[in-house]
């Protein structure tokens, strides 16, 4: 039987709509953790180290105690009791090793390491009196040095961070002798330096110390549950004791991903003075903590003559601390790309006297395909070959690095659809584009992947009284916009109009969350709403079917619709049965699922998940003085299905962004004497800015999986970063002939 | 707190009388002096405000065909105002080159002279900087120096000034006026900045709470053929790792008959060389004649670790200055590098 009568709504997935809380947010309204006005609030303002390793010997506090509205000093001489076990310190994103501990000792391990907290009655005193602290010290040596200490690099210490970012696999393959065997060949480095996350909001946290000793917490990060655990795990607190909320990230790019160290302050100025805290980072301060590392790559990668690739070579070599191994997957994705056989692929850290690093957008998936596809250009050179040609010889659908499928790639659709968007048929070889004006022109492509992870995460959802919906779950959200998709997902599967779906989140006291992170929270929590959801509208059909006089007769759940905010029998569509008359015969009673979506390892394991994407990229080189302009570029992505395509779309503009950031602007200086960064403000790190950024173009392509989650959906964050930066190179390549071999690639390099 | 005194003159011998003792500052549109402040740089006991003296917030011809820009005119409002988009376009360009629209409606002219370079040790209140602590040492010669002298540097100091608008002033031939307790005098632009020698805290050779009144332009605004070209880490909102104001008169012969080159972002001050513009005069624009100026320009030139290729750089950007200046009607104003 037809059904022709059964209303229509519009499907919400695949529909674009702009952020729920987009006019709050561009209008001044949208409250960020510092702007939270709870009574009598103090203000800590946070002293950093002047030497990059020793002792504190001792803190003469003296003169910032006689700074009217100074209230205390805290400091590893006077604070609350802190966790003794690494554990306790463990955030879920806490690479393996020993997590930094604020205040806990006298010990100096990195430069500009937080010493003290001064609080006041203003932000101002907190401020000055911050500048009087007297800190005297025992200096010991230290080595910040990533190229001098090569000789100490080792492997990365397991720990359970390698679920989301596998160790490479072992060697497979013979790579010397295919090596030594190849026609064409090449050899080289690529470095970069670190690279800060820069996000406009610096971090803050406001703790409010409630009458009952418990916390209420205002804290700038990508998770609110990580924060919950990282606070009673420091503190030794019971988990309901500790309530961290936040709605609105200014920007996070994962530096939000950990826990940051306002935070252990802001929390510990609170217990111990059993008052409201506000501590905020100053811009300076922002450069204290982690990054992305500094990384040297050596690759050498063969091809036989008809353009196989056929050995490849992939060490790298990043910095971290002494006390943690943050690690990245770097090294992984050449064998990943391309179905070479013959393959060695080392990653190794080198301890420094740094902070940690952190995972930064596109954590090693920028850092190695960048190296991977500027190389893959340079042996597409050699051969005499069109690069995007190059790539399609070596196109596989199989993962031949862990030999197993992937569960959708249209990586070929992206290839295709990106190069006529783009015009690549105009390609010129390398240095023979005509000059316009002054400028060589160059065109590039390269190829993206990243992994599309998924994990457990639980959401509520509840029909309310008034027969709508209300979704929970402690996800917070950057700016992506989560919330939104979130909305549209339950929206769907309840068959309610979107104005009809709430969303509550980002508050710890709600279902536990997974940071937001590594593309995947659209996959995995998405999947748990979806799972509430449908376990809701389960619960609700049940009740349907037992209403007196048993309208749906004996229907069962694929018999009826969910629609417009009322169940209609398929068979029958003039039956219909409004929410509102199942909250009524529920007496009045909101109906309300938990539901934890666990991934089906069977399933997903026998398959390689990725996301893919291609950009191509034109830029222009002035002849004489070597300035980059990167005109247009196109970026195709298959990344399984898009939710909303305006918020994906600025994903994916946004990465391109960064892209550009990444192959010509980005770098933090270190000193090496100093042992510490020196540019640190938005004036001398360079991000781009609206003159450095072309004509961008986005192209979605449709791809299909089955295999990663209900809702087909992988994710977006990462993989548009991570094909623009080699695009790029390979454009300059393209326009004079040069190889880049060091990011970002700047006036003087060329 | 930090607690200072706040005073707001009406007229300018109120603000000179006000602002005598070591440790007292004018204050304009505070873009930098506040920056100085909250990095612990500027400790000032006394502002004094000069944002209430008219007279210094006028833009007006004089008698020898000059222009007066007040002090207190703003970066922007002198690039946009009609007599100096006509008569200086150079200025105007150069202005429009540097910091942001937001800055530049604060900064004014005076304050512009007087900023203080952008070199990261100095502003980092743990490393030595003989700018910042005479004596304590200069670790930017062994560290970053990309930002950092090519030419005029010493011992002490490596340090560049970061102004784009001085660099034109420098190429206009500007005059600026000032007055101290001991009364007014003018300073020729090239002798306003200063070189850092054994004394790098020094920036410039105005004396103890003179304040500056005005910049003169000169008649000779270079209409023509000039221009602005300015190179740097990112396209707009950075600093100029090297810029180039060059202005020229051509005969009728199409000779040049005067030309004026100054480079920023190469030295502790806008580097004019006036023996290389001479031997431009008599001699037709071309990259040959170009190539001679920036040689002699360039003449004893080295640089660090980072920055040597600045030498090149600014080889390359006088010639492409000098056949930018040309035809200046192909470039447009704003912030992207007009090439």
């Amino acid at each position: 039987m037809s059904q022709p009568t059964l209303p229509h709504t519009q499907a919400e997935i695949g529909r674009p709509r702009r952020r729920i809380v987009g006019v709050q947010k561009v209008t001044g309204q949208a409250t960020y953790a510092a702007e939270y006005t709870p009574d009598d609030l103090l203000y800590g303002y946070v002293v950093n180290a002047t030497i990059t390793r020793g002792t504190i010997t001792g803190i003469d506090e003296r003169a910032a105690r006689e700074i009217e509205g100074v209230v205390e000093i805290i400091h590893h001489l006077r604070r609350p009791k802190l966790g003794y076990f690494d554990m306790q310190y463990s955030d879920i994103d806490a690479p393996p090793g020993s997590p930094f501990r604020p205040f806990y000792d006298a010990e100096i391990q990195f430069a500009e390491q937080p010493i003290a907290l001064v609080v006041a009655e203003t932000f101002e005193a907190a401020r000055y009196a911050a500048s009087l602290v007297e800190v005297t010290y025992d200096k010991a040596p230290f080595d910040v040095d990533l190229h001098k200490n090569l000789d100490t690099a080792r492997k990365p210490k397991k720990g359970i961070d390698s679920i989301l970012k596998p160790m490479p696999p072992d060697d497979y393959g013979d790579f010397d002798g295919a090596y030594a065997a190849a026609s064409a060949t090449y050899e080289g480095e690529v470095y970069h330096r670190s690279q800060h996350h820069n996000p406009l909001e610096m971090h803050a946290t406001i703790t409010v110390y409630e009458a009952d000793g418990k916390l209420t917490i205002y804290d700038k990060t990508q998770g609110t549950t990580n924060s919950q655990i990282y606070i009673s795990g420091v503190f030794g607190m019971k988990m309901s004791d500790v309530r961290v909320i936040a709605p609105f990230v200014g920007g996070g790019f994962g530096s939000g991903l950990r826990p940051q160290y306002q935070l252990v302050m802001s929390v510990m100025a609170a217990l111990h003075l059993q008052r409201n805290v506000c501590v905020q980072l100053d811009r300076e301060q922002m450069y204290t903590f982690g990054h992305r590392p500094e990384t040297l790559q050596r690759l050498r990668f063969g091809a036989s003559a008809d353009g196989k690739l056929t050995a490849v070579s992939h060490e790298a070599f990043a910095e971290t601390s002494r006390f943690e191994d943050y690690h990245e997957a770097v090294v992984n994705h050449a064998g990943m790309l391309y179905p070479v056989e013959n393959v060695h692929l080392e990653y190794k850290l080198v301890p420094l006297d740094r902070y940690s690093p952190l995972d930064m957008r596109a954590p090693g998936g920028l850092t190695g395909v960048l190296a991977v596809e500027t190389v893959m250009d340079q042996l597409a050179d050699q051969l005499g070959m069109d690069p995007l040609a190059f790539r399609l010889k070596n196109y596989t659908t199989t993962d031949v690095s862990s030999g197993k499928p992937y569960s959708s790639k249209e990586l070929r659709a992206c290839y295709e659809q990106a190069a006529e968007r783009f015009g690549w048929d105009q390609r010129k070889p390398t240095g023979k584009h005509p000059q316009r004006g002054n400028r060589l022109v160059g065109h590039g492509m390269a190829s993206g992947i990243w992994d599309a992870i998924m994990l457990p995460a639980k959401a509520t959802a509840r029909l309310t009284t008034e027969g709508k919906l209300l979704i929970q779950c402690a996800l917070n959200d950057c700016g992506q916009g989560a919330y939104t998709v979130m909305s549209q997902i339950a929206a769907d599967e309840l068959g309610l109009p979107f104005e009809d779906v709430t969303f509550e989140y980002a508050d710890s006291k709600l279902d536990a969350s997974p940071v937001q992170g590594g593309s995947f929270t659209t996959g995995v929590v998405g999947s748990a709403v979806k799972a509430a959801c449908f376990a809701l509208k389960d619960k609700i059909f049940h009740l349907a079917q037992i209403l007196d006089g048993f309208p749906l007769g004996d229907a069962l759940l694929p018999d009826v619709t969910f629609t417009g905010g009322e169940i209609v029998l398929n068979a029958d569509p003039s039956v219909r049965i409004p929410f509102t008359d199942i909250i009524a015969f529920n007496k009045g009673k909101a109906l309300e699922v938990s539901k934890t979506n666990v991934p089906n390892p069977f399933k997903i394991k026998k398959y390689a998940r990725n996301s893919h994407a291609a950009s191509f990229v034109e830029v222009e080189v002035d002849a004489q003085l070597g300035v980059v302009y990167v005109t247009r570029a196109v970026t195709a992505v298959a990344a399984g299905r898009i939710m909303n395509p305006q918020t994906a779309r600025s994903q994916i503009l946004g990465g391109m962004v960064w892209g550009i950031g990444m192959a010509l602007r980005e770098e933090t200086l270190l000193d090496r004497q100093l042992g510490k960064f020196m540019n640190t403000n938005l004036a001398e790190y360079h991000i781009p800015v609206h003159a450095d950024i072309g004509e961008l173009d986005v192209i979605f392509v449709e791809e299909k999986d089955e295999i990663i989650n209900d809702l087909g959906v992988k994710g977006l964050g990462e993989v548009g970063t991570i094909s623009m930066a080699p695009a790029i190179a390979n454009a300059i390549f393209n326009a004079t002939g040069k190889v880049m071999t060091q990011f970002p690639v700047k006036l003087g390099d060329l | 707190m930090n607690d200072f005194a706040y005073y707001k003159a009406t007229d300018i011998d109120g603000a000179v009388n006000a602002a005598a003792g070591p440790k007292n500052n004018y204050i304009g549109g505070g873009t930098n002096l506040i920056d100085l402040w909250k990095y612990d740089l500027a400790h000032p006991e006394k502002l004094v405000d000069l944002n209430g003296i008219d007279e210094l917030k006028e833009i007006t011809e004089l008698p020898d065909g000059g222009l007066r820009l007040g002090a207190l005119v703003t970066n922007n409002a002198t690039a946009y105002h009609p007599i100096v988009q006509e008569r200086y376009p150079l200025l105007s360009r150069t202005i429009l080159a540097g910091a942001t629209p937001q800055i530049r409606n604060a900064a004014t002219n005076g304050g512009n002279l007087l900023q203080r370079t952008r070199c990261y040790y100095f502003y980092d209140s743990s490393s030595p900087c003989n700018k910042r602590v005479p004596g304590s040492g200069c670790p930017a010669r062994e560290g970053h120096n990309r930002l950092h002298a090519i030419l005029g540097y010493s011992d002490a100091c490596i340090a560049t000034m970061p102004s784009d608008m001085c660099v034109a002033l420098a190429a206009l031939e500007a005059v600026v006026r000032v007055k101290g307790p001991e009364g007014e005098r003018c300073i020729p632009f090239i002798e306003f900045h200063r070189l850092p020698g054994e004394q790098p805290e020094k920036d410039n050779t105005l004396r103890e709470d003179e304040l500056i009144l005005s910049v003169d332009l000169p008649a000779r605004g270079f209409a023509g053929h000039h221009t602005y070209l300015k190179l740097r880490d990112r396209h707009s909102y950075a600093f100029a790792l090297v810029s180039v104001a060059m202005g020229y008169e051509l005969d009728g012969e199409g000779n040049i008959s005067v030309a004026r080159i100054a480079l920023g972002g190469v030295a502790h001050k806008p580097w004019r060389v006036p023996a290389a513009e001479e031997l431009l005069v008599g001699k037709s624009p071309t990259e040959d004649q170009f190539a001679r100026a920036a040689e002699a320009i360039l003449e004893g030139a080295s640089g660090f670790e980072h920055n040597t290729f600045k030498i090149d750089l600014a080889h390359r950007a006088i010639l492409r200055a000098g056949a930018m200046a040309h035809d200046p009607s192909t470039q447009r104003p704003g912030a992207k590098p007009s090439l």
